[in-house]
């Protein structure tokens, strides 16, 4: 008998690509993908094969060490979120120019609606880009099966697969039916040096090797099992056909249930497009609706595809919005629908924001900081990413910028170039190995005059508590980068010390040069866990 | 048969683990499920949902269109009302009236309760306070579920029982017996 399991689409791809043979995962924390790495880390069969999970510094290390796994002939996996695969860029473009030895998977999982995220930038366009394959399911259960595809065609074509997902895959949960675990790949090095090494005169080889693959890449998604087209009667003429990519089928499934009318449907689960089955759904059809979760990817390519005689409607023409994540009813109503009607909204609630939590070290770190904040008028405080972003928020509204991974110290710098006094940067300290070390070296090149605060609560917080690959290093790194001993400084963010704290962010920011405060206090959440761990394993 | 649940509370409230317990039933009887959570950001003392869905048919979406769901099941009773337009005309919601104000613009306790006593199909009790005066103050939430259990329908309260002692199993049998106990009172309470 087959297993069956409920699993977020997190999970389902996890044990898929430990099932398909995994041998590593690399990654680096980051909603909604995180929990498809912490799933390999605890499973036991990914315990007893020894399979890599270590948590990397960023998403670009983390691309790399597959990469290599996959020239040693192992199967990797590369997890990260959409804002992630900006991070790994140079490594993920290349390593279609390389090919692979070993199956290589990357995972990007997209947040359209932004619901932990700073935009919505959609990786379907990263796979196009690089030229590769990409997968996009539809429900947990096809997560699953598409990891031993994704790694077998890997390794056939000699490419990288994508494997796109939005969060509400990616975080929601339904029964999987599991398959048997297949071997591990033996190590092989027998590879072609010229393929690997990209030099112009091998770069020039094998970019032409992967523009000659993309009609292969089109064939496999005409004939793939992951894509299908649903047509009623092929010599009847239809007033209108739809197109649903990954999830968006869901929503057309729902939408269709309890509706007469016949619909010629595409479903579309695997890129490049398939061009011939959209064709002949152009011929039969006097319009096509394009559903798809994140941008208009599809809507764009099918519009040059299908003949000028047929329209094309999605989130470019209004049919469905422009941003957010799409939903049973946003698809109803584009569909031409009816909607259910529930209760009228109720004036009486009120949004609900997250908040730092109470007796979390960042909350010392802003009052702190609004004190001194108070006394220089012309301060910026430039944030960063993770659970202390939530100080641009009531009751602290502490930080005047939040970008990407490291631009608080960048950005202070630049803005220090520019005459801004103090310049202030509050970065955790997770995200400071991520993307902060290199912004600061520039800082110390210069001696710019700015006032860096790693707040190190020992841990990756927003993500839910991971390994932060600096812990202990902190002053190591940043003396080594050549930070001056007198202006490093290491403080308990706690309200008794806030005198000390206040004295030592006044001199430092009086200082003309660049100046590390490191408050460390643990996170409350991993060490409450940790306490009730300790209480559990006494009794 | 399909029923669409939403789950509603305040981050740390532990509605999830009574989506937990529902899911354990579910997969063990055959129920299809589907349920979409929300992790990340809002678990930060933020609101917090989750959408289920339960059928004996196929289900295709993973989130409930507006005005289908059956019940909703809150730990708090303004989030309970977040999430009206979602709720049928004839669906019931199951939940707690102790408020959990962290928010300065929270409305009068009076004000929220008032407003929720509109709704007709309602069973609301302060269920914090009834899991402290029977010494089970971590238990809220299972109290809850019994709450709902008839309103469930589709999953059996000995279905439900057995979950529980599924999901807490690991952590000894004199929690297994509080949350049975707790399970009882709350369907005890909502006759």
């Amino acid at each position: 008998m087959k297993d069956k399991l409920l699993l977020l689409g997190d999970e389902a791809i996890a044990l898929g690509a430990i099932n398909a043979g995994l041998s590593g995962v690399y990654a680096y924390p980051g909603t909604p993908s995180t929990e498809i790495t912490e799933f390999i880390q605890s499973n036991s069969l990914a315990k007893q094969r020894g399979i890599h999970s270590r948590w990397c510094t960023n998403e670009k290390t983390a691309m790399e060490a597959a990469l290599g796994m996959s020239f040693a002939g192992k199967r990797a996996l590369v997890c990260m979120k959409h804002v992630g695969m900006n991070v790994a860029a140079d490594a993920f473009i290349n390593s279609a120019v390389t090919g692979v030895n070993g199956g290589l998977v990357v995972v990007a999982a997209d947040d359209p609606s932004m619901h932990s995220s700073q935009n919505e930038q959609d990786s379907r366009f990263y796979g196009k880009f690089a030229m590769i394959p990409i997968f996009e399911p539809s429900s947990q259960q096809e997560a699953y099966d598409m990891m031993k595809k994704a790694f077998s065609m890997s390794e056939e074509i000699k490419l990288p697969v994508l494997l796109r997902i939005v969060t509400r895959l990616a975080h929601s949960r339904a029964d999987v039916t599991i398959s048997e675990p297949i071997a591990e790949n033996n190590i092989n090095l027998d590879v072609n040096r010229s393929e690997w090494v990209l030099l112009p005169v091998n770069a020039k080889r094998q970019y032409n090797k992967l523009v000659d693959k993309q009609a292969l890449l089109i064939n496999n998604s005409e004939k793939s099992d992951f894509n299908n087209f649903n047509i009623a009667d092929c010599k009847k003429r239809y007033k209108r056909g739809i197109i649903a990519c990954g999830i968006g089928y869901n929503y057309v499934m729902e939408s269709m249930q309890n509706v007469e009318e016949k619909i010629p449907l595409i479903k579309v689960s695997q890129y490049p497009l398939p061009v011939q089955m959209i064709e002949k759904l152009s011929e039969v059809c006097e319009e096509i609706i394009i559903v798809e979760d994140g941008q208009p990817f599809v809507e764009e390519q099918v519009k040059a595809i299908a003949p000028d005689n047929v329209k094309v409607s999605g989130r470019l023409t209004g049919a469905l919005p422009r941003v957010g994540e799409l939903n049973p009813d946003f698809v109803r109503k584009g569909l031409g629908y009816e909607v259910t009607e529930g209760f009228a909204k109720s004036n009486i609630v009120m949004p609900r924001p997250p908040a730092l939590c109470m007796g979390c070290g960042h909350r010392d770190v802003y009052n702190a900081l609004k004190t001194i904040v108070a006394e220089y008028k012309d301060a910026k405080v430039f944030g960063d990413i993770g659970c202390y972003t939530l100080g641009a928020l009531p009751p602290f509204t502490a930080i005047d910028s939040c970008v990407d991974m490291g631009a608080s110290i960048t950005m202070a710098k630049g803005a220090a170039d520019a005459g801004v006094f103090p310049a202030i940067a509050v970065i955790g300290d997770s995200t400071f190995t991520h993307s902060g070390m290199t912004g600061l070296l520039d800082a110390v090149n210069e001696n710019a005059n700015i006032t860096v605060i790693i707040s190190d609560n020992l841990t990756t917080a927003m993500t839910g508590g991971q390994d932060s690959a600096g812990t202990n290093k902190f002053e190591a790194i940043c003396l080594g980068l050549g930070v001056e001993r007198e202006h490093l400084h290491v403080v308990v963010p706690l309200p008794k010390n806030m005198e000390e704290i206040d004295r030592i962010l006044r001199q430092e920011i009086e200082y003309k040069g660049v100046s590390v405060i490191i408050p460390r206090r643990e996170c409350v959440q991993t060490l409450n866990r940790k306490l009730r761990k300790q209480k559990a394993e006494k009794q | 048969m399909t029923r669409n649940i939403i789950f509603a509370g305040v981050g740390g409230q532990g509605i999830l683990s009574i989506a937990t317990i529902i899911g354990d039933a579910a997969t063990r009887t055959g129920i299809n499920l589907k349920q979409a959570e929300v992790h990340g950001m809002s678990q930060r003392g933020g609101d917090v949902q989750s959408n289920m869905r339960l059928s004996t048919e196929k289900i295709w979406s993973d989130l409930i269109p507006e005005g289908e769901a059956d019940i909703i099941i809150s730990m708090e009773p303004m989030e309970a009302m977040r999430y009206l337009p979602f709720l049928e005309k004839e669906g019931w919601i199951i939940t707690s009236t102790d408020t959990f104000r962290n928010i300065p613009t929270y409305p009068e306790d009076e004000a929220v309760l008032d407003e929720l006593h509109k709704i007709k199909n309602l069973v609301a009790l302060p269920i914090e306070n009834i899991a402290k005066e029977n010494s089970m103050p971590k238990c809220a939430n299972v109290i809850l579920l019994g709450m709902a259990s008839k309103y469930i329908s589709i999953i059996s309260r000995d279905e439900l029982r057995q979950s529980i002692i599924n999901v807490f199993e690991r952590k000894g049998e004199s929690i297994v017996e509080m949350n049975l106990k707790a399970f009882d009172l709350g369907v005890e309470l909502a006759q």
